[in-house]
């Protein structure tokens, strides 16, 4: 920056705030980023007012095409390579080798409800209407840079319109805003417009990789051999868990992270898995296809380099394969059927841990029968107050419209942590459960004696306290807490806490069929099939909404959602909703969704989460079915209509 | 948004008496799908908009032995809804379920349609209208050009025509009507569209006094037409490529052919030559060899010769589907 002039902008009526935030000889990394904040009486004022302010720029070199390694020149940054066993022996001793270069672009999280708060200032105190996954976690972001305690900052919020992993933080925008409420002697409203939103409020890296992985005859994969790289803006970024889930004996890992003047990527719904999954399994999917086995019965072969979960993923495995009838629909590649659509079938598979987080509940019986569960949780729109007044309306016999769920404010209610990585129903609903069986013990020991039964030996059934199995002796729920007189019991619940209420780890399979417009290179989803793992399951609904939402999203970055970059201006292209892409309902084919319950032991692991799991694998069922189809891999996704019809030329197959 | 004078006129004498002879200074407003968008990010900023929706006489679908007569004002979802257009232009009916956006075909007008300007994301991120780097190098030749022209499109301008229509009425022969101070004047669909040379031009013949009013499209006289867009999506997606066309037919032998291409120029792109070559039996084999004849001049840019394939597969599509039963 070499001059910033806000004269005009402060000049304009309705303008009540202007505050220069990177001011001369501040060096800009990235598009978008704040250089100057504008409060004003109105958007329309405020846009206007910014249109008024001259700024000089010094234009530096950048770089941000990071698929484009060769260019990179040094913002490559090689890491050392990681070698496991032998891979020099291992190659030598496949029978069979397979090599190819895939990749996956760049998205943004697109938030529907972009980043942004409210901030109110009322002398030293602050209060921030913020949208977050981090109620609990919001003040202790503005105190430092605001040089504040936390103790005087209030967070608000009741819903939020998607996060997905990109809405953690206070964020630049936040903490300015901060400074502007106060200069302005006004609350301050700043939302993201629609470009900044999907340009500088989140990302998931992309991914590519140069792959090389070797079997025997049989099918045995004996050696892996990889090279890297990705980008996650200035910081580069790291290496995807790969080779994922099958842990082959020998290998050889380079990664090489590439600095971009983007703004940076946040955590997108399973942080590098869905990258990992991608190269892994489109790379093993072509050494199948080398080998002329099924991909099925090649994966349950190899099975045993999947650690603990290896049966799990073979009985998901055959169930997914039964929901897809994939006998009948998987054929070697390249479907040989005459004209111009090729059907084809491709799986996928994933792991995750989503144990729950550190959460805090303080529930209160009142002597009039209500219920209260209070957390500074978040409700992303997956249930999460479903599911708490489950889990307290089961403990006390009540029905969930009894239970009143409070969540959303900080520091009102007890901190909970922050919803990412699939750690908020095991953390909540654990914290819960404890709260609210230690109050039915309090409420238990109050009308024991007037049953004339041990409290040990009373139970909480169909809204009321009774003798176990003997409904004779009971009080309906209402005449039993009027026992508690004056005063109402309020007990606290923690995770981690006592016994074993929740669990870490799950597989899950899915497997797609499409069908390829060989003329056009349009890829049509025609079903697609996800049997998850998650432990014991509160709520079927939600559960299933939570896959459902997954795929949907795991349509839209296998076939057409990327960041279109320009290399001169430096700027993204299409961060809009129309260039951007996104599919609609028409695109996305049946979904058939398995939760699993095809164990015994299933319930007794407890709650794991399921935010992440299921949009693991999308990209390589999906990619891995476009491939069956057209007998050709296309390595990069999303699998555009370009890139399909360079595949089918690179082939030879192309016709019109 | 800037602000700006709002007039809501009822006549067409007025409307045209609202209209500055600068284009930029004043803008017209029917369904504003696009206007708003425009405004919004600070491409248009107009001193006077005014609103036509007023205007009685430029809305309906009349019907005479001289063919259709759209209103500018008609939106797309009454298009549609028209089992006259649906049984005599099957082209044009075709062309507007294309625009798979409920509420756009709500609110989208037959004028705004044929008047909306390029979706080039240069443009519409405010880089400019041919977009230049500081040393003269010009960004969409050597930048992100999927989307942009395989024909005509030797510069400056890249961008695609993006009327959903304006390809189904050039095949139907349709002639659009504008009316200014001097009264009404009829100018061939075919020659409404232009490409501009300068910074400040329209895509359009059009004035800036001036509206488009009325489209009249002659009677079909058992013409058999058709129009498909090969499109990513089936939610709203703007065609990779698209193609209209209109035959005249006897028997299963084509005797007269309009073959018109959108979204591949700065203009909708008639194809003469094949015309004349499609002409004798049909068949998938001829439509694929006429449609290869149509793109041969085709010069793509750095990264959409795929959609040269796209617009060969439009055509044939489109012809097939005419000569298999289009109205």
């Amino acid at each position: 920056v070499i001059s910033v002039d806000i004269s005009a902008a402060e000049k304009l009526p309705g303008v009540r705030a202007v505050k220069i935030i990177k001011g001369p000889g501040s060096e800009i990394q990235w598009a978008f980023d704040e250089v100057v904040g504008v409060a004003a009486i109105d958007e329309n004022t405020a846009e206007d007012a910014i249109r008024k302010i001259v700024v000089k720029y010094e234009k530096l070199p950048h770089f941000v095409k990071e698929e484009a390694i060769e260019k990179a020149g040094k913002n490559a940054k090689p890491a050392a390579e990681q070698v496991t066993g032998d891979p020099d022996k291992g190659f030598q001793e496949a029978e069979v080798v397979v090599s190819g270069e895939y990749g996956i672009s760049v998205i943004t999280h697109c938030c529907l409800e972009p980043h942004g708060q409210v901030l109110e200032w009322e002398d030293k105190n602050l209060t921030v209407y913020p949208s977050t996954q981090n109620v609990s976690g919001m003040a202790g972001q503005y105190a430092q840079p605001l040089q504040m305690p936390a103790s005087n900052i209030k967070v608000r919020m009741d819903h939020v319109g998607g996060g997905f992993g990109s809405k953690f933080g206070a964020d630049g925008w936040g903490i300015e805003s901060a400074h502007l409420a106060k200069q302005a002697g006004a609350p301050v409203k700043t939302f993201l417009e629609r470009d900044a939103e999907l340009f500088v409020a989140g990302t998931r890296p992309s991914h590519f990789a140069k792959i090389k992985v070797g079997a025997k005859k049989d099918g045995s994969l004996v050696a892996w051999h990889s090279e890297s790289w990705a980008s996650g803006g200035l910081t580069g970024g790291g290496m995807p868990p790969i080779p994922y889930v099958l842990n082959i004996p020998n290998q050889r890992k380079i990664h090489t992270a590439v600095v971009t003047n983007v703004g940076a990527s946040r955590a997108w719904r399973a942080p590098n898995h869905p990258q990992a999954c991608w190269l892994t399994l489109a790379a093993l999917d072509d050494l199948a296809a080398e080998l002329k086995m099924d991909p099925l019965d090649f994966y349950i072969k190899n099975l045993g380099l999947a650690g603990v979960r290896a049966d799990l993923y073979r009985r998901e495995l055959l169930k997914a394969a039964e929901l897809m009838e994939w006998q009948k629909k998987w054929h070697p590649r390249g479907d040989a059927t005459a004209g111009h659509l090729k059907r084809g079938v491709g799986l996928g598979f994933h792991t995750w841990g989503g144990r729950g987080h550190d959460s805090e509940c303080r529930l209160t019986v009142n002597p009039d029968g209500s219920v209260v569960v209070a957390l500074g949780s978040q409700d992303l729109g997956v249930g999460t107050r479903t599911v708490l007044a489950m889990v307290a309306g089961e403990t006390f016999g009540l029905p969930v419209e009894a239970i009143t769920i409070q969540i959303g404010k900080a520091p009102d209610y007890p901190p909970s942590g922050a919803s990412g990585g699939s750690t908020t129903v095991g953390g909540v609903s654990s914290a819960t459960r404890r709260a609210a069986v230690d109050a039915l013990d309090q409420l238990f020991s109050k009308v024991a004696p007037g049953l004339g039964v041990e409290a040990s030996q009373l139970e909480a059934v169909g809204g009321k306290i009774q003798a176990k199995g003997d409904p004779a002796k009971s009080l309906a729920w209402k005449q039993a807490t009027a026992k508690l007189g004056v005063t109402p019991i309020n007990t606290t619940g923690k995770n981690p806490g006592e016994g074993k209420l929740i669990d870490s780890g799950v597989g899950g399979v899915q497997m797609a069929d499409v069908t390829v417009d060989i003329e056009t290179g349009i890829v049509k989803m025609n079903k697609f099939v996800a049997v998850q793992d998650c432990g014991l399951i509160i709520n079927e609904k939600t559960a299933e909404s939570q896959v459902f939402g997954a795929m949907i999203m795991g349509v839209c970055y296998s076939l057409m959602e990327e960041r279109i970059m320009d290399e001169y201006l430096g700027r993204p292209l299409n961060s809009n909703m129309e260039f951007y892409k996104l599919a609609g309902i028409g695109d996305i084919g049946d979904f058939v969704v398995h939760m699993w319950k095809d164990d015994p032991e299933q319930d007794g692991r407890g709650v794991i989460g399921l935010g992440e799991p299921p949009v693991i694998s999308p990209a390589a069922a999906i990619g891995n079915a476009v491939a069956n189809a057209i007998g050709v891999r296309v390595p990069r996704i999303p699998l555009t209509p370009e890139r399909v019809l360079a595949a089918l030329d690179k082939k030879g197959g192309l016709t019109s | 948004m800037k602000a700006f004078e709002y007039a809501s006129p009822t006549t067409k004498e007025q409307a045209v008496s609202l209209l500055s002879a600068q284009w930029g200074e004043t803008e017209i407003l029917a369904g504003g799908t696009d206007l708003l968008s425009l405004m919004k990010d600070y491409l248009s900023a107009p001193k006077r908009v005014v609103n036509i929706k007023g205007i009685k006489e430029f809305q309906g679908i009349r019907t005479s032995a001289a063919g259709v007569r759209l209103g500018s004002l008609v939106t797309l979802e009454e298009l549609l809804d028209n089992q006259w257009v649906k049984a005599e232009c099957a082209a044009l009916a075709e062309a507007a379920d294309g625009v798979r956006s409920q509420q756009i075909r709500n609110m989208g007008t037959v004028g705004g349609d044929l008047c909306q300007r390029p979706r080039c994301w240069y443009f519409r991120g405010g880089f400019g209208y041919f977009p230049k780097g500081e040393g003269g190098e010009d960004l969409i030749a050597q930048g992100e050009n999927t989307y942009h022209a395989i024909l005509g499109n030797s510069g400056p301008a890249y961008f695609v025509n993006p009327s959903s229509l304006a390809p189904a009425l050039i095949a139907l022969n349709a002639k659009v009507r504008l009316f200014g101070s001097q009264g009404w004047r009829d100018v061939a669909a075919e020659e409404f569209f232009v490409t501009p040379t300068r910074e400040g031009e329209r895509e359009y013949v059009m004035k800036p006094n001036e509206i488009l009013g009325e489209v009249i499209v002659p009677p079909s006289k058992g013409l058999k037409s058709a129009t498909y867009e090969v499109r990513q999506k089936e939610a709203l997606d703007w065609p990779l490529a698209a193609a209209s066309v209109s035959l005249k037919m006897n028997g299963k032998a084509v005797q007269e052919a309009r073959l018109v291409l959108g979204h591949v120029a700065p203009v909708p792109w008639r194809c003469q030559e094949a015309e004349k070559a499609l002409v004798g039996p049909a068949s998938e084999e001829r439509a694929a060899e006429v449609a290869k004849v149509a793109l041969k001049d085709a010069k793509p840019l750095s990264q959409n010769a795929h959609r040269v394939q796209l617009a060969r597969v439009a055509l044939k599509r489109a012809i097939v589907q005419a000569t298999q039963g289009g109205a």
